[in-house]
């Protein structure tokens, strides 16, 4: 039986399959069903400061509505949480799903204030997290910061998270830099445990019909892992760090060529989403026949094993309607309240 | 330590740090004491015994205070929070509870009583009443006081052993907030010592050392017995005095049970007890201090009555002495401490114990929050010095039908000028009033005194606020509104054509007005009447346009930071960047926990407010022509514009008694002559989009959809601008349809365009009814509104009544109520209006349909242009099943009263006639016209009769030959909880009556309270954790008669089923329930922005959710032999959680304790499983497996 074992920024797991951040892990019982599944470890979805703020604001909103403007009723709620209660329910998730699992599970941020990012953190820890993942995008770039600003504030967070925890910390990339490699390397050096490559966003459309702009949420496509592969094969012997690759995997194939490229884990939401958490035992199998025909005996073994010395560069921008697109896409899940 | 709080968290802070439970009930305005007790053991905080009290909602205060009984007999330090007919419900325990001898404190914000109608302002109605029980009465005058004296009377009852009812002035000292110096826990333990507490416990109820008490005496040893307390009761007033002594040991705060203020050899004394004795006193040192011979007494201790101290107090010297009551006793010798006084003097006088009787006059004043004025108090002396007094008077008021008012001088300002005396005029939604309760907080941190009393208008939508702040560096003293105000705010243009904005500024004040007017072009803009008031007080003009500040900086409405940073800004209060900086500092702390875009918005707003605000330049002459427009239009009414016209401009005041109806009757149809204007954004109707549906009209919350058809060459003549479009029914050819919308009644509240289903093909977003500006439409508008109302109403026999598309041609008869905008009631409210209002007699409940219903100026409930339509009235909160049967009793025995002398005059007034008559079938709405003829006729052949007492009679019943339908009509809370045992009598009765529950699932009207309808899960006050019972099944346990017709229905997920059960259950011969879904603005509910106008949305997944099934059980299908039960929604497709993770009163659940969020879902989830599953199999069983109606044939 092949070894599919691995070490993610110090984590043992126990196949290098991981749920990438996806409603799936909304719940306690989410998490649960995905460790159930067989990945060897779950992100969650990401908090977002965001909104926490959007909804202490709304709430507040609500609970103001229709108060001091009668003698008889001057209020019809008391004691509605501000942004002090924001993530509370995220963490009672992570705290009560981290001991029931017998994989790490993985919290994921995406902050927008210092002390969000630091707070947040701490408070992941806490709750049980075994590593935190930094999906750090924040407020769109104007069209007047700087390339080298948005970087720098990559690494900033990065640090300031560094402080705040001792769990490791991974960060989240975009595949939208000028030079993602020189990126990846100054994540490194400022302390990053590893890396995730790539951020998926979750691009919003125009309805020409309604004149709107729409959220969107699209799960991705095989077609779509050769950047990130690309990117795992040209740094993973750049780095001694974790390296985790995310994007188009559908099949065992599609993990065999991120772990011969180099990376640590392969992680997906779209294939369990689009085909059940069955999903992740078909990989595994595909994976183990893979490595069955090609006598890999671990996947320690034939972890980087394309992967190729130093290269390019990718260039992007955007941004706009993420967390819009994100909340839209998860607004079936309505619960629980 | 000093604290700016109102006389509720004075009192409650005392109270729930003395004691180990709550057994409260909300009514207003007491319930912010039971409220705040909860907020504070749902955080954890413990009492001075270090134990965290519990708080327990009851279902009245009946039961209330039945569980403050047994709490006491347990041996628990227990008390209740109370007012008005909630302290009525209490009596009977109150005598049980003082009988025993049980220490016990209830803290009464004392109110008036309903009698020819309800009020929920201040008085002492409801504390004299409960003065025969044995409970000691400790009366407080101020905030300070109430915090104080609630301390005092546990001390006093934990020694005395008397129950003591703490009470001060509802409203004026209840919510009025003040600086005050607040006991610690070690003040607080040093007045109640532990063997006291001990002392209590010993003597609970306990099987280890067993007694019996409430036993059942007989005539041999009761009275006996009742003489025993005799000693417990002379002690109490030295108990008293000795606890305030205790307490001014400690604070310096020294009172006695009765006090004397004023000139030491004082001729003329005024005796008071509650806040008017505060004016009282600070007028009495004005008027010495002008060198009068005048004192006045405060009375703390009313029972057990101060007969020696009060003795003492009155200096030898005293002439004349004149008792004020803020009660009234119909009927009477006098009011009740007028009698106390003037009989302790008395007695005294004629045991020789006191040299000269002086004169003594009764007074009343202050019912229903009255002001009381320093004016008025000085009136009262002027009196008192007259040659003849008068033995009876009141003041405050006009009283030109038994000449018992005084004259008094309204413009007497005793206030310190040192006081900083301001006012602001707000609308409820734009958060002035939350911005003055800051401003007080930030002065108060300052080190000044504040004092603030707010005043709200009768509406719940779109009404006005007005605040009344002062400001000073000593404590403040005057419980009474701001009469001279040196600092006006008008927080909206509009809002300055009311004429009390100026009529209270002093001379040289300072006008802050919000307008979109530069300085320049301000003056220009305003009416001549507000000019010329401006130049008569020499007003300082002042402009900022808060509402564009707000708007771009990101608050909305919200103008309420821009205004306060102006405020601070040139009333000089404060030096400006000090004052800045505590905005600053205010925003931050009080929007810190909202989040970083709006504390920066806020910060903005007090950036912008500082660089738009602008000194305009008044001239010497008024310029205008512009005049304020008539409140109601010309050619109202008479009592219209001589009494309602005068209340909605704000001067109810001024209207003398013989203006006013006697018995509480007034005429109908009033709203409609208020043109509100609320919104500025109205429905419009677009005839080629529109499918003539009726949805639109069918849920407009304020009868503001109207809709005709007519014959097209009706149309002639038509205004310009007049829409219509060909009716598109078949059969009536050369018809015109018209949806006129009353755009000045519309709150905007947008339910209609979400109800229609249509959307142009061109333009999604477009519907055949949308939202446009107000302003641009009026004109015409307004020209449509006249013509649409001479067009005819539909006859109601060529109605279809069966479905939506037929009923939008009913005429509502309830209209343009107060209710919240996109109120989820009125519309099942209008539809009875619509379908029954020309025959039907309302009971309604106390609660938001009575308000809405019937809070004066104005009421929605109108007759038809026959002068027939709906006879509405609201007895009390907990009787409203009982009342509404007991109108059913009176119909049906002059009905059948009606029968018999028809019968016996059948001969001359023709056999056939009186057949046809007695016959007739009354149930479809041309039989019910037939019927209509035939009593006409009738009638007319009567009156050709001679005469004779059987005709007289039956003349003065013959309106019940026509079937009257009597609804019942209340909330949940009156429903499920205070009303329960009645209801459920009254459906057990087999009577005809119809009830209509407005399920909000809490108590709307008094503020979100949970009742026995608020759901698992969910959030309201007293369920602050979630509520962890299921909602009552209202509906089984009616159904579980069999002869009761039953209906569950959500308008907004099936009219059409509405719409036939109303009619089912008006039809049906016996006891009806409806139980209507009706979305709150308690829910937490909005959609873009706008509040509850998702609230069919809501309604629709309440149904899909299989959470709220529709239902109907009709006990005539079970008397055919089908089976009676139909669920009429389809199975659940969607999960609970998609309803009601919509909504806030479920969601701020899982932001505040998210587990248990979860595991209250789960639960609420299998209950629907349950309760759907249960459905299913009830409507498949035969007749035979429910219950028979066993009632002989009908």
């Amino acid at each position: 039986m092949a070894d599919l074992s691995t070490n993610y920024m110090g984590l043992f797991l126990r196949n290098p399959l991981v749920a990438s951040a996806s409603p799936l892990s909304h719940t306690v019982d989410g998490v649960r069903r995905l460790a159930d599944a067989g990945v060897g470890a779950v992100v969650m979805h990401s908090l977002f400061e965001e909104e926490v703020f959007a909804e202490a604001e709304r709430q507040a909103e609500l609970a103001e509505a229709g108060s001091e403007s009668f003698a008889e009723s001057l209020s019809y709620f008391t004691d509605v949480p501000g942004v002090e209660a924001g993530g509370r329910r995220y963490l009672s998730v992570l705290e009560r799903a981290a001991p029931v699992v017998d994989v790490p599970v993985i919290a994921s941020l995406n902050g927008t204030t210092p002390k969000g990012w630091t707070r947040y953190a701490h408070q992941m820890e806490s709750a049980g997290a075994s590593a935190i993942e930094l999906n750090v995008y924040s407020s769109p770039p104007g069209a007047d910061t700087s390339g080298r600003e948005v970087e720098e504030r990559h690494v900033e967070v990065l640090a300031l998270v560094k402080s705040a925890v001792s769990v490791p910390v991974a960060v989240k990339l975009s595949p939208y830099y000028s030079s993602v490699g020189e990126v990846a390397l100054r994540l490194a050096e400022a302390g990053a445990d590893a890396l995730v490559l790539f951020n998926r966003f979750l691009h919003s459309d125009i309805d020409p019909e309604a004149l709107e702009v729409v959220a969107g949420l699209g799960l991705s496509s095989p077609s779509e892992g050769r950047l990130a592969r690309t990117w795992v094969a040209l740094l993973r012997q750049r780095l001694d760090i974790g390296l985790a690759a995310s994007t188009g995997v559908e099949s065992g194939d599609d993990v065999a060529k991120y772990l011969l490229a180099g990376a640590d884990v392969v992680m997906t939401a779209s294939a369990l989403l689009r085909h059940g958490l069955g999903h992740a035992e078909i990989l595994l199998d595909g994976l183990r026949d893979w490595m069955g025909r090609k006598g890999f005996a671990s996947v320690s073994r034939l972890r980087g094993l394309l992967s190729v010395p130093p290269g390019p560069d990718q260039a992007g921008e955007e941004r706009a309607g993420y967390v819009a697109a994100l909340r839209a896409a998860n607004a079936n899940l309505v619960g629980p309240w | 330590m000093r604290a700016t709080v109102d006389g509720n968290e004075a009192t409650a802070s005392v109270a729930y740090r003395l004691n180990e439970l709550c057994c409260i009930f909300p009514i207003t305005p007491s319930s912010p004491m039971a409220e705040l007790a909860d907020e504070w053991s749902a955080k954890g905080r413990s009492n001075v015994f270090g134990s965290v009290p519990s708080v327990v909602e009851m279902q009245s205060e009946g039961g209330a205070a039945g569980a403050l009984h047994g709490a006491l007999q347990g041996g628990a330090l227990s008390t209740t929070f109370t007012a008005s007919q909630g302290l009525l419900l209490m009596v009977p325990n109150m005598y049980k509870i003082a009988g025993e001898l049980t220490p016990a404190t209830i803290h009464v914000a004392a109110r008036a009583l309903a009698a020819q109608a309800l009020s929920i302002f201040g008085d002492h109605q409801d504390v004299m009443a409960v003065r025969a029980t044995g409970f000691a009465m400790l009366a407080s005058a101020s905030v300070q006081e109430a915090h104080d004296m609630a301390a005092v009377a546990q001390a006093a009852t934990m020694a005395a052993r008397v129950p003591f009812v703490h009470f001060f002035d509802g409203f004026r000292t209840s919510h009025e907030l003040n600086t005050i110096e607040l006991l610690s826990d070690d003040d607080l333990r040093a007045l109640v010592p532990a063997e006291l507490v001990l002392a209590h416990r010993r003597r609970a109820m306990s099987p280890e050392h067993p007694f019996i008490r409430g036993t059942s005496q007989n005539p041999d040893v009761y009275f006996q017995a009742r003489e025993t307390v005799n000693p417990y009761y002379e002690r109490v007033p030295a108990l008293v005095e000795e606890a305030m002594a205790r307490l001014a040991e400690r604070t310096g705060r020294r009172y006695h049970v009765v006090g004397y203020e004023g000139h030491p050899e004082a001729e003329r004394v005024v005796v008071a007890m509650g806040s008017g004795a505060e004016t009282l006193r600070e007028t009495v040192r004005y008027l010495t201090a002008a060198g009068e011979r005048v004192g006045m007494v405060t009375v703390r201790l009313y029972r057990p009555f101060p007969g020696a101290a009060l003795l003492a107090a009155l200096p030898p010297t005293v002439r004349r002495v004149a008792v004020l009551d803020r009660t009234k006793e119909p009927g009477s010798f006098g009011e009740p401490l007028f009698l106390d006084v003037l009989g302790a003097l008395a007695e005294a006088y004629t045991r020789g114990e006191r040299e000269v009787m002086p004169l003594v006059t009764g007074g009343r004043y202050g019912l229903s929050s009255k002001e009381f004025t320093p004016g008025m108090a000085a009136g009262v002396f002027a009196e008192l010095g007259r040659p003849e007094p008068r033995r009876r008077f009141t003041v405050g008021i006009t009283d030109d039908v038994s000449g018992t008012s005084i004259d008094y001088d309204a413009a007497l300002d005793i206030e310190a000028p040192g006081t900083l005396r301001a006012l602001f005029f707000g609308l409820g939604s734009d958060g002035t009033v939350g911005a003055n309760k800051n401003t007080i907080k930030i002065l108060g941190d300052e080190g000044l005194y504040a004092q603030g009393y707010f005043v709200y208008d009768s509406k719940k939508s779109g009404g006005y606020t007005i605040s009344h702040l002062r400001f000073g560096p000593e404590p403040i003293r005057a419980p009474y509104l701001v009469g001279q105000a040196g600092f006006v705010g008008c927080h909206h243009f509009g809002l300055l054509g009311r004429e009390e904005v100026l009529a209270r500024a002093a001379p040289g004040a300072t006008l802050l007005l919000n307008c979109e007017y530069p300085p320049e072009k301000v003056w220009d803009a305003l009416a001549r009447p507000v000019q010329e008031k401006i130049l008569e007080k020499e007003i300082q003009l002042y402009v900022v346009d808060a509402s564009r500040i707000a708007r771009e900086v990101g608050l909305g409405n919200r103008v309420n930071t821009v205004l306060q940073a102006c405020f601070f800004a040139i009333s000089g209060v404060l030096e400006e960047g000090r004052a800045m900086e505590k905005v600053k500092e205010a925003v931050k702390k009080t929007y810190g926990r909202r989040g970083e875009r709006v504390v920066a918005a806020n910060l903005a707003a007090v950036d912008w407010a500082l660089e738009g605000l602008a000194r305009a330049e008044v001239p010497e002459k008024p310029t205008s022509h512009i005049e304020l427009a008539p409140l109601v239009p010309v050619g109202a009414p008479e009592f219209v514009e001589k009494v309602t016209a005068v209340m909605m401009a704000g001067r109810g005041d001024e209207i003398p008694v013989s203006a006013l109806p006697s018995d509480g009757t007034w005429p109908v149809g009033t709203a409609a002559y208020e043109k509100r204007n609320i919104s500025d954004l109205v429905a419009e109707w677009d005839p080629e989009l529109c499918i003539q549906c009726g949805n639109c009209s069918f849920v407009c919350p304020h009868s503001v959809i109207r809709s005709k058809y007519y014959e097209s060459s009706e149309l002639e003549g038509a205004p310009a601008g007049f829409r219509s479009a060909p009716l598109n029914a078949r059969g009536l050819p050369r018809s015109s349809y018209t949806l006129q919308v009353y755009l000045e009644d519309c709150t905007g509240c947008g339910l209609c365009v979400e109800a229609c289903p249509v959307s142009s093909p061109a333009d999604r977003g477009r519907k055949a009814v949308n939202l446009s500006w107000r302003e641009p439409l009026l004109p015409t508008e307004r020209e449509n509104i006249t013509f649409f109302e001479s067009l005819p109403v539909a006859e109601r026999p060529r109605v279809d009544f069966g479905t939506v598309r037929g009923a939008q041609f009913l005429e509502p008869l309830f209209e343009f109520s107060g209710a919240c905008a996109g109120c989820g009631e009125t519309p099942y409210v209008k539809l009875v209006s619509q379908l029954f209002g020309d025959r039907a007699v309302i009971a309604n409940a106390t609660g938001c349909s009575s308000i809405y219903g019937g809070n004066l100026p104005t009421t929605p409930w109108t007759a038809n242009s026959d002068g027939r339509g709906p006879a509405w009235s609201n007895s009390l909160f907990e009787d409203n099943a009982e009342f509404g049967l007991g109108l059913r009793l009176a119909a049906d025995q002059h009905s059948e009263l009606a029968r018999q002398r028809l019968l016996e005059l059948k001969d001359p007034l023709g056999g056939e006639l009186v057949e046809a008559i007695l016959e007739a079938p009354q149930r479809s709405e041309s039989e019910l016209v037939a019927q209509r003829e035939r009593l006409g006729e009738l009638r007319w052949r009567l009156r050709g009769l001679d005469g004779g007492p059987g005709a007289a009679d039956l003349d003065s019943v013959l309106d019940h030959l026509l079937r009257r339908s009597v609804w019942i009509i209340g909330g949940d809370g009156w429903a499920y909880d205070i009303g329960s045992g009645g209801l459920d009598h009254v459906l057990a009765s087999g009577r005809d009556v119809n009830v209509l529950v407005l399920d909000t699932e809490v108590y709307s009207n008094t503020g979100g309270q949970a009742s026995k309808a608020t759901p698992l899960g969910a959030v309201a006050k007293f369920a602050s954790a979630g509520k962890t019972v299921e909602k009552k099944d209202l509906a089984l346990q009616a159904i579980a008669y069999g002869n009761v017709y039953v209906a569950r229905v959500a308008m907004g997920a099936d009219p059409e089923q509405t719409l036939r059960a109303f009619r089912e259950a008006e039809a049906y011969d016996g006891p009806s329930l409806i139980i209507a879904y009706s979305h709150c603005i308690a829910h937490g509910i909005e959609k873009d922005g706008v509040i509850l106008r998702n609230g069919l949305d809501q309604q629709y997944r309440a149904v899909a959710s299989g959470y709220w099934p529709l239902l109907r059980y009709d006990p005539v299908l079970r008397s055919a032999g089908d089976n009676p039960f139909l669920l009429d929604s389809p199975r659940p497709r969607i999960k609970v959680a998609d309803y009601a993770g919509r909504e806030l009163r479920y969601s701020v659940l899982s932001r505040t304790d998210p587990a248990e969020a979860e595991r209250l879902a789960a639960l609420a989830q299998e209950a629907v499983d349950r309760h759907w599953a249960t459905y299913e199999e009830m409507a498949t069983r035969p007749a035979g497996r429910y219950a028979a109606d066993a009632r002989k044939e009908r």
